[in-house]
């Protein structure tokens, strides 16, 4: 197999009978970051049904599993997982891009278990003591960061978290400033840098609660309707390019627009978590107007893929990979475009705050954007790691099935969780004689019991979507 | 970019205007500590505050005007209910200094100005 041949094909050298080769070696690193992703996304999975039983029986596994323990496994497995997914994404695309090796697949690998060790005995801490204790035992009092949603790891954790996304992102901006730059790099480099940045805050957690959650939202809101978009533009943009064959000038075009369309709408968007913290009443008006437009780029992202897919220049074998992408662009806008503008009003986020209407829209969110983005690289790069630019044709037609389970798994869960939502305002913030929060939970909770059915489909879906990868036979 | 120095500018200014907009919540040590103790226990992982968090138990931004301090307090040390099938919060074993922080942390939470947020008391 000469080199030359290898860059003459989009998609990897390729042999007649199927085989294939990574155009760079080291693209391979990306395998251990994927196989962690799905590991970690599986565990998630089965947290979220745990807690789903909690809602509707209560002391369902209580004392040993307590359902905030259970919501701090779920939510920072899922946050983990997807950066294992974007790690994997950057030490697979940035060399291609680039057109060279990575810089140093020795740090890649190292990093990568340094991560996975530090991800696991944090969760092993969530599981094995009390949260109090964990505090006590890494130190939380030297620099308390604990505590908060989703930034609950104990500090040491955090500081490894910055250690490892430095030393990614040295390794591939090494790789890129030697190496060819394209506009897909460069945006999954800003955003990447972005997501490393932005992270920073979490370390500041000043006594003011207000100033608390202003900066909170710098790392959680700046991060999925900032950074993060532009990554996934980037992770998409890439795919794209390779099982459409479309011209690149293109498909680089569209990631452009898409990202200013994001910087424009998204950062002064993040009003819309401003209106009632104890900030001034003027974001009531900024965050209602910008984030309004939010929906804008996560459209022009469905765009994007079926106009991409509409004009292919190639049939790519890989089908549930283009599967995956049409997906991830469809369902991005439903649960960000749709179910976030449906709430981001102020004058409704008046009344659904902090509901069960946030939860269905949290969920199809993050699902349709960033698992999905994730699962779609995967898809696409994991046969060539494996050395095959497709998989066989049984073992696509079972990740085709696990995408349809889980994705429409993800729609029932969505709109079960609105119309509990729904009730839920209704019962509690509107009337004359609005009813406690807890004989408001005990009314809807013919919807949880609906949501848990499925999310035992969803992990059926995840169960099959891990047994493709098993199936292997070649049917050429 | 412009619309990120809009928002930094933007920021500057709330980062102005924070103490002025709830004047009534006023900063202690023992709030502070309270705020310590909200976090090391995890409370948000099942409570809302000021709409923030989990939303498997009920909004404490107000629970200071809903139950008051006694109530809270003897709320907190009773747990868990073991009430069977219902929603169960731990054990925390808080001492009496830290349950007395958090009750001001709670009340100084609810002294924020929220823009009139939640809607009634039952949060
Ligand atoms: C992929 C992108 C997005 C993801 C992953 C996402 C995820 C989330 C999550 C997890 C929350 C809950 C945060 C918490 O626990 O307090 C949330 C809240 C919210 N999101 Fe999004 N979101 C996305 C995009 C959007 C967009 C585009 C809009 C508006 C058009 C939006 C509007 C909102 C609003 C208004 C809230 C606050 C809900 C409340 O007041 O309780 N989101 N989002
Ligand atoms: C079997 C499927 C699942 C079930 C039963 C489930 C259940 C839950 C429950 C009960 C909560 C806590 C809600 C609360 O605070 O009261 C939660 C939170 C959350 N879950 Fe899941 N989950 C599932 C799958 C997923 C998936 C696939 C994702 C994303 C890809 C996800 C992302 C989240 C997020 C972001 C939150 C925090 C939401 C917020 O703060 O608004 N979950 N989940
Ligand atoms: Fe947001």
């Amino acid at each position: 197999m000469t080199s030359h041949v290898a860059a003459l094909n989009a998609a990897g050298a390729q042999r007649a009978d199927g085989h294939a080769q990574l155009r760079f070696r080291s693209q391979a690193v990306a395998k251990p970051y994927f196989i962690a992703a799905i590991g970690l996304f599986f565990l998630q999975i089965v947290f979220g049904l745990i807690m789903g039983l909690q809602y509707v029986i209560g002391d369902f596994m209580f004392p040993e599993i307590p359902f905030n323990v259970a919501r701090m496994v779920h939510t920072n497995l899922l946050i983990v997982w997807l950066l294992f997914g974007f790690m994997g994404a950057g030490y697979y695309l940035i060399p291609e891009e680039s057109e060279r090796e990575l810089y140093s697949p020795k740090l890649a690998i190292f990093t990568f278990w340094i991560f996975l060790v530090a991800g696991v005995l944090t969760v092993v801490g969530y599981l094995a003591v009390p949260y109090a204790t964990l505090a006590q035992m890494t130190g939380n009092d030297l620099l308390p960061t604990m505590g908060r949603e989703f930034l609950e790891q104990p500090t040491i954790t955090k500081i490894g978290i910055v250690a490892v996304a430095l030393s990614f992102l040295f390794n591939l901006s090494m790789t890129i400033l030697a190496g060819r730059k394209t506009s897909i790099s460069l945006v999954m480099m800003l955003g990447l840098w972005g997501l490393a940045v932005f992270f920073l805050f979490s370390f500041y957690n000043p006594d003011n609660l207000v100033m608390d959650k202003y900066f909170w939202w710098w790392v959680v809101h700046l991060w999925v309707e900032g950074v993060w978009e532009l990554i996934m533009g980037a992770m998409l943009a890439f795919v794209l390019v390779k099982v459409t064959g479309v011209d690149r000038e293109v498909i680089e075009k569209w990631l452009y627009l898409i990202i200013a369309m994001t910087l424009i709408t998204g950062i002064i968007g993040t009003g819309h978590h401003y209106f009632w913290i104890g900030a001034p009443a003027y974001w009531q008006v900024l965050g209602s107007a910008f984030s309004a437009l939010e929906p804008i780029p996560f459209f022009m992202m469905t765009l994007f893929a079926f106009n991409m897919v509409n004009k292919r220049r190639r049939e790519h074998p890989n089908k549930a990979a283009v599967l995956w992408a049409l997906g991830c662009g469809v369902m991005a806008f439903l649960g960000a475009g749709v179910w976030g503008f449906m709430h981001t009003l102020a004058p409704i986020n008046y009344l659904t705050h902090g509901t069960q209407i946030t939860a269905s829209h949290g969920h199809m969110a993050f699902y349709g954007a960033y698992a999905m983005v994730v699962l779609t690289m995967i898809s696409y790069a994991m046969p060539l790691i494996r050395g095959r630019e497709a998989n066989s044709n049984a073992s696509q037609v079972v990740e085709m099935w696990s995408f349809w389970l889980m994705t429409i798994a993800m729609v029932f869960i969505t709109l079960f969780l609105t119309a509990a939502g729904v009730l839920q305002v209704w019962l509690q913030r509107m009337g004359d004689s609005p009813m406690s929060f807890m004989a408001t939970q005990d009314q809807v909770a013919f919807f949880y019991w609906l949501r848990e059915a499925a999310g035992v489909v969803f992990l059926i879906g995840v169960i099959l979507y891990v047994a493709s990868f098993f199936i292997n036979k070649q049917d050429n | 970019m412009f619309f990120f120095l809009l928002f930094l500018a933007l920021s500057y200014d709330t980062v102005q205007a924070i103490p002025k907009q709830s004047p009534k919540a006023v900063m202690t040590e023992q709030v502070a500590l309270g705020k310590r103790v909200w976090e090391v226990n995890n409370c948000i992982g099942c409570h809302t505050l000021l709409g923030e968090g989990a939303y498997f138990a009920p909004e404490l931004g107000n629970v200071y005007q809903r139950r008051g301090p006694e109530f809270i307090k003897a709320w907190i040390q009773a747990q868990p209910t073991n009430a069977p099938g219902r929603r169960q919060m731990p054990q925390f074993h808080l001492s009496q200094e830290e349950l007395d922080a958090v009750v001001a942390f709670l009340k100084y939470s609810s002294e924020i100005n929220t823009n009139n947020w939640p809607p009634n008391i039952e949060g």
